[in-house]
């Protein structure tokens, strides 16, 4: 069962996207990364935070049916690559929208959402996941 | 540096071994291995286990000890150390055996690769393969580690590098291979009907698309090439142990239908062999799933991006072949997949391979072997090359 610390530490990540633009080459990092692996040393003091553009288009995606013991009541569930609309990639589920009628190049948006919880009396884990954009 | 040459190998049989503990496997490849190779316990003075995940599967850490501990290495007090890299870990473990060798620390090392899946269930043991991927952007986030590879398989498709029959071909062949190993998990052919019809695990993936949940062990031993016929008439040259990494996240990459570390570890490879890809006769590579066999053809350099999944299909990589003879052994897919067992095994058969002792799965006057293992999404990759002596 994870720490409720191990949950809070990650919040704006999480629930707003935010990550992190390298001041020194421009690059986005999401999730956050205090450190450039880019630039390395030249990177240092330059990390900025980043919010990530919450809208983009499907990369590419998978309809999951074995499914691990969190999600195991939402199976089968989509999960995509999402390229945002700032041009980087990022994992998520890919909710409220028909399984059958997914496909690459398709716009989403990202929503807040409960993911799963650590049991009955654990941590709730809530964080983005993509929905079709209107 | 020194020259190391393989002088014996020991695999247990793969599947599901609800009679046989994780020390018992483990001992099993060992001793069989040190017989083949002529030498006592005495004559090692090191070990290196490969095992991804004990810990979960076992409730088992520093299981260094307890492979030296039962095998009666501990009384002579050798260092036993543990390696985990995923997927890879045996693998890599290998390579960390071979570095002893070479740089003249250790003589005659024992590798070892053991896992133990089943005394978990399935639900519980999917969730410990996932920790290979990122636990918190992807696990975390509702991926699975199929899923991951799945999304692989999709982008591949959408592109147009390999078909939905393409990609099912990979697991046809292993299972081809399969039939003719008689430690193989699944000794039965399939067709491309078999996979397209089985049941769906991360669309487009089914079933037939995955490597089992295994239990074996796998051993080698080492020791300089110089010294290698003081013990067996038989033996083969280790010419290339490479070892790269990659992000930890799949999203994190540019290209997501090719494996990075794969290249690099390969090119490197290739380079401290003195050979390329068309030299390579017989090969293992990391079906953990059908679309990771395909893309590691292409990458391992077999193949032009988009030609792998075609040659599988058409059964040039089955023994006799036009092409490269790839996972004479049944791949991960029908051989099994006990993960930390899984790296030892497969440069284990690429040795008896190029000792000419594959029996009815022998590829005629093999010279040059490799060996390629990935653990997690292709965030660590570990290419071996041998040579016949």
């Amino acid at each position: 069962m994870a720490s409720v610390a191990k949950e809070w530490r990650e919040i704006p990540g999480r629930y707003n996207l935010i990550g992190t633009k390298c001041g020194n080459c421009g690059k986005i990092f999401f999730p956050s990364r205090d450190f450039c692996p880019v630039c390395r040393r030249k990177g240092i003091g330059k990390i900025e935070k980043y919010k990530v553009a919450r809208t983009g288009e499907v990369y590419t995606f998978t309809v999951i049916y074995d499914a691990p013991d969190a999600n195991v009541r939402q199976k089968p569930y989509a999960a995509a690559m999402v390229r945002t609309d700032d041009g980087i990639l990022i994992s998520g589920q890919l909710v409220d929208v028909d399984l059958d009628k997914i496909e690459i190049g398709m716009r989403v948006r990202a929503v807040l959402r409960k993911l799963d919880s650590d049991g009955a009396s654990g941590v709730i884990h809530y964080g983005f996941k993509f929905v079709p954009e209107l | 540096m020194r020259d190391v040459a393989i002088i014996g190998v020991g695999t247990t049989a793969f599947g599901e071994h609800w009679d046989k503990s994780f020390r018992a496997i483990g001992i099993e490849a060992g001793m069989k291995a040190m017989a083949d190779a002529g030498i006592s316990g005495s004559d090692i003075d090191g070990m290196y286990i490969g095992n991804m995940s004990a810990g979960h599967f076992i409730n088992q850490k520093n299981i260094a000890s307890l492979i030296a501990d039962y095998s009666g290495m501990s009384t002579n007090h050798i260092p036993a150390t543990r390696i985990e890299a995923g997927g890879a870990s045996g693998a890599v473990a290998f390579r960390q055996a071979f570095m002893a060798v070479a740089s003249g620390l250790s003589d005659i090392v024992l590798v070892g690769g053991a896992e133990k899946m089943t005394d978990l269930d399935d639900v519980k043991i999917n969730s410990v393969l996932d920790t290979t991927a990122d636990a918190e952007w992807e696990a975390g986030m509702g991926m699975t580690f199929a899923g991951l590879h799945a999304m692989i398989a999709q982008r591949m498709i959408h592109d147009g590098t390999a078909t939905r029959e393409e990609i099912a071909s990979f697991a046809v062949n292993s299972h081809y291979h399969g039939a003719l190993n008689p430690d193989a998990q699944f000794r039965k052919a399939i067709t491309l009907d078999t996979v397209l019809k089985s049941g769906l695990v991360a669309s487009p993936l089914r079933v037939f698309d995955c490597a089992p949940i295994s239990d074996g062990a796998a051993s080698v031993v080492l020791c300089p090439l110089e010294d290698a016929r003081k013990y067996t008439d038989s033996f083969v040259k280790v010419s290339a142990a490479e070892q790269a990494s990659d992000t930890l996240a799949l999203f994190q990459r540019e290209d997501i239908t090719s494996f990075g570390a794969t290249v690099a570890a390969a090119q490197k490879a290739y380079r401290k062999a003195g050979i390329t890809a068309k030299d390579i006769d017989v090969a293992e590579v990391h079906d953990v799933f059908t679309v990771s066999g395909i893309m590691a053809l292409q990458d391992l350099g077999f193949f032009r991006k988009g030609e792998a999944g075609k040659a599988v299909l058409d059964g040039q990589c089955q023994v006799g072949g036009s092409a490269v003879a790839v996972n004479t052994s049944g791949g991960l897919k029908a051989r099994g997949h006990p993960i930390g067992a899984t790296g030892v095994a497969q440069i284990a058969e690429i040795a008896q391979q190029l000792r000419g002792r594959a029996d009815k799965r022998q590829v005629e006057n093999a010279r040059y072997g490799l060996a390629q293992s990935t653990g997690g999404t292709g965030s660590v990759a570990a290419v071996t090359v041998m040579e016949a002596i």
